[in-house]
């Protein structure tokens, strides 16, 4: 085996053991436990209420979207915290140091990212199951949906938050460059409430970006074809779901080495020692 | 012919309108340890980082294992320790499973002569963190991860291994332990050491030889006794006679000593020699250093 395929190896089984580490760390547990309370208790809350206009339930229209809209959140900020920690902590550099070593840390982020919207699917989903009627419309091929979307969109957005967590200045500033637009996006993609109550001009910026897109393309997966009236052309526009998502995900394929090779060259002992200390004066 | 590891001709590194490093000339040869030694701020990390193939030069020569460490590949890097300082990665990984993961990237680089990596086992002996093997490594103290640090640092068993102030933060038992640490690197593994450090009493104990580093110049280089002889070739000679004390500084000691003992006999007591210690050396080099390069500045004021 050649010397890279062995570290993408390495890497893979690095992704893993930090998966398996972070399953059984009480840290992670716990935001996985406090993100699936605070959804499941919203809709608990409005089990009860139908959506105006249809004979859906709230639970039913406003899961695949909350899913959609944590897949998102996790797939950007996820990413984009490791990095920026990894440039702070010599994680990075350490693995510069060693023979292709920059090519298994990636892989096993990739690998890492990727398995951790598992646990924060299934204390999501498994609940909503047991407490909530009409979760899932169409069986077998809803779940096909379900598998093809979520790839997708982690394709199209993953890269987003390796490339904020390759260029923001510090792991204090993720919340301002990465977390924030993450959540402005969410505000106007139709996550918690359809993108038509906000003006034309918003519309058009949301559709821009890939967030809305993996949220329709959930709620296509999980209700039924009557509830397309509530969407924007009144059906699921799967091939323009497709194209927006992997158009991003070509964009991040391209991009993303670059900017990680570039943040890559910059690793230093005394850029890691710099972020040290930026990191132990919080106040300025 | 002794074979060069290292080799620096003319290496300046600029930042804006500052000469961290003016003109840096040495060489390091297979085996040896050599101690870049020099204040704060005189351009020792930015050397080691150059070498390391860490940071690109403003200009001058470099090879590294017979590379340009700015443009060697991964083979290279294969042959090359570096020594980190760290300070939170990895804080839910093991010593053993950590040194396991990033020892194996080594595999394919085994040789006959040289087997890649070193067992996980031996190297958590040879550092000393068997006890600790298997604790989580945000539990470990500061001076269990420093020598993690140097276990990592060595896992692939490199021909050429960069410390950069190894023993920053080690209490003086750990400091001693790692002093042995790198004697047995040299004596049993021949593996070339280039380390930096500000503490001059570790340079004599590890160093072949040191290389002393000044406003971005190596203004003195040897053994510590070389250094010594070469800057303040003088000894002091104290002794007393009839409650008196003397000092007198003399290029010849032992001769000084033999007249002295010959005049007065039983006459003389107290009778002290001094040589000049790698201390006194290091600050006399550096002081001159330093008021030249005032007063090279203080000209060009002048001159403006």
């Amino acid at each position: 085996m050649s010397p890279s395929a062995h570290a993408v190896r390495l890497g893979a089984r690095r992704g893993w053991t930090e998966f398996v580490q972070s399953v059984r760390s009480p840290q992670d547990q716990g935001y996985y436990l406090f993100t699936g309370l605070l959804v499941l208790g919203y809709l608990w809350i409005r089990r009860d209420d139908e959506v105006a206009g249809t004979d859906l339930l709230v639970p039913s229209v406003a899961l695949p979207s909350i899913l959609a809209g944590l897949v998102a959140f996790g797939v950007v900020v996820g990413p984009a915290y490791a990095l920026a920690m990894a440039r702070e902590d010599g994680t990075l550099l350490r693995h510069k140091a060693i023979p292709h070593g920059m090519r298994g840390y990636f892989t096993g982020q990739l690998l890492l990212q990727s398995l951790t919207i598992l646990p924060q699917l299934l204390v999501i989903l498994v609940p909503a199951f047991l407490l909530f009627d009409d979760v899932m419309a169409g069986s077998a091929s809803g779940w096909l949906t379900v598998a093809w979307v979520l790839v997708l969109g982690m394709l199209a957005m993953m890269p987003l938050g390796m490339i904020i967590g390759a260029l923001v200045p510090s792991t204090q500033k993720v919340g301002t460059w990465g977390m924030l637009p993450v959540l402005v996006l969410a505000a106007i993609s139709g996550i918690f409430y359809p993108v038509q109550q906000l003006w034309g001009w918003v519309q058009v910026i949301a559709q821009i970006f890939p967030m809305y897109w993996l949220g329709l393309g959930m709620r296509s997966a999980f209700l039924p074809d009557s509830a397309a009236t509530l969407e924007i052309a009144g059906n699921w526009r799967t091939l323009e779901t497709v194209l927006v998502l992997g158009a991003w995900a070509v964009a991040g394929i391209l991009v993303t080495p670059l900017v990680l090779r570039r943040m890559a060259r910059r690793q230093s002992a005394s850029a890691v020692e710099a972020g040290r200390q930026a990191a132990l004066q919080w106040i300025r | 012919m002794t074979n060069t590891v290292v080799a620096v001709r003319g290496l300046r590194m600029r930042y804006g309108a500052r000469d961290v490093l003016a003109e840096v000339d040495f060489e390091v040869c297979q085996g040896e340890v050599v101690c870049l030694l020099g204040p704060n701020g005189a351009g020792k990390t930015t050397t080691i980082e150059i070498l390391e193939g860490f940071r690109i030069r403003t200009a001058g020569d470099v090879e590294v294992l017979g590379e340009d460490p700015a443009h060697a590949g991964e083979d290279w890097r294969a042959r090359v320790g570096v020594v980190l300082q760290s300070w939170r990665d990895h804080p839910r990984w093991t010593p053993r499973s950590l040194l396991a993961q990033l020892g194996a990237y080594y595999a394919p680089y085994a040789t006959a002569v040289v087997p890649r990596p070193i067992a996980v086992a031996e190297l958590l002996d040879m550092v000393g963190l068997a006890e600790a093997a298997d604790q989580r490594i945000v539990t470990l103290s500061g001076g269990q991860r420093r020598r993690l640090d140097v276990a990592v640092g060595i896992v692939g068993r490199p021909e050429l291994l960069f410390l950069d102030e190894p023993t920053a933060g080690f209490d003086p038992h750990a400091r001693r332990e790692f002093h042995d640490l790198v004697h047995h690197l040299s004596d049993l593994e021949h593996t070339t050491i280039l380390l930096t450090t500000h503490d001059l009493d570790e340079a004599e104990k590890l160093a072949d030889r040191i290389l002393i580093l000044a406003e971005g110049r190596i203004v003195a280089a040897g053994s510590a006794e070389q250094l010594a002889r070469r800057v303040a070739g003088t000894a002091e000679v104290r002794w007393s006679r009839a409650g008196e004390t003397f000092v007198h500084a003399t290029d010849d000691a032992t001769a000084f000593v033999r007249g002295l003992l010959l005049d007065h006999g039983d006459e003389v007591a107290d009778l002290e020699v001094r040589r000049p210690s790698l201390e006194d050396t290091y600050i006399a080099l550096v002081h001159r250093q330093e008021r030249a390069a005032g007063e090279a500045g203080a000209f060009m004021e002048a001159a403006r």
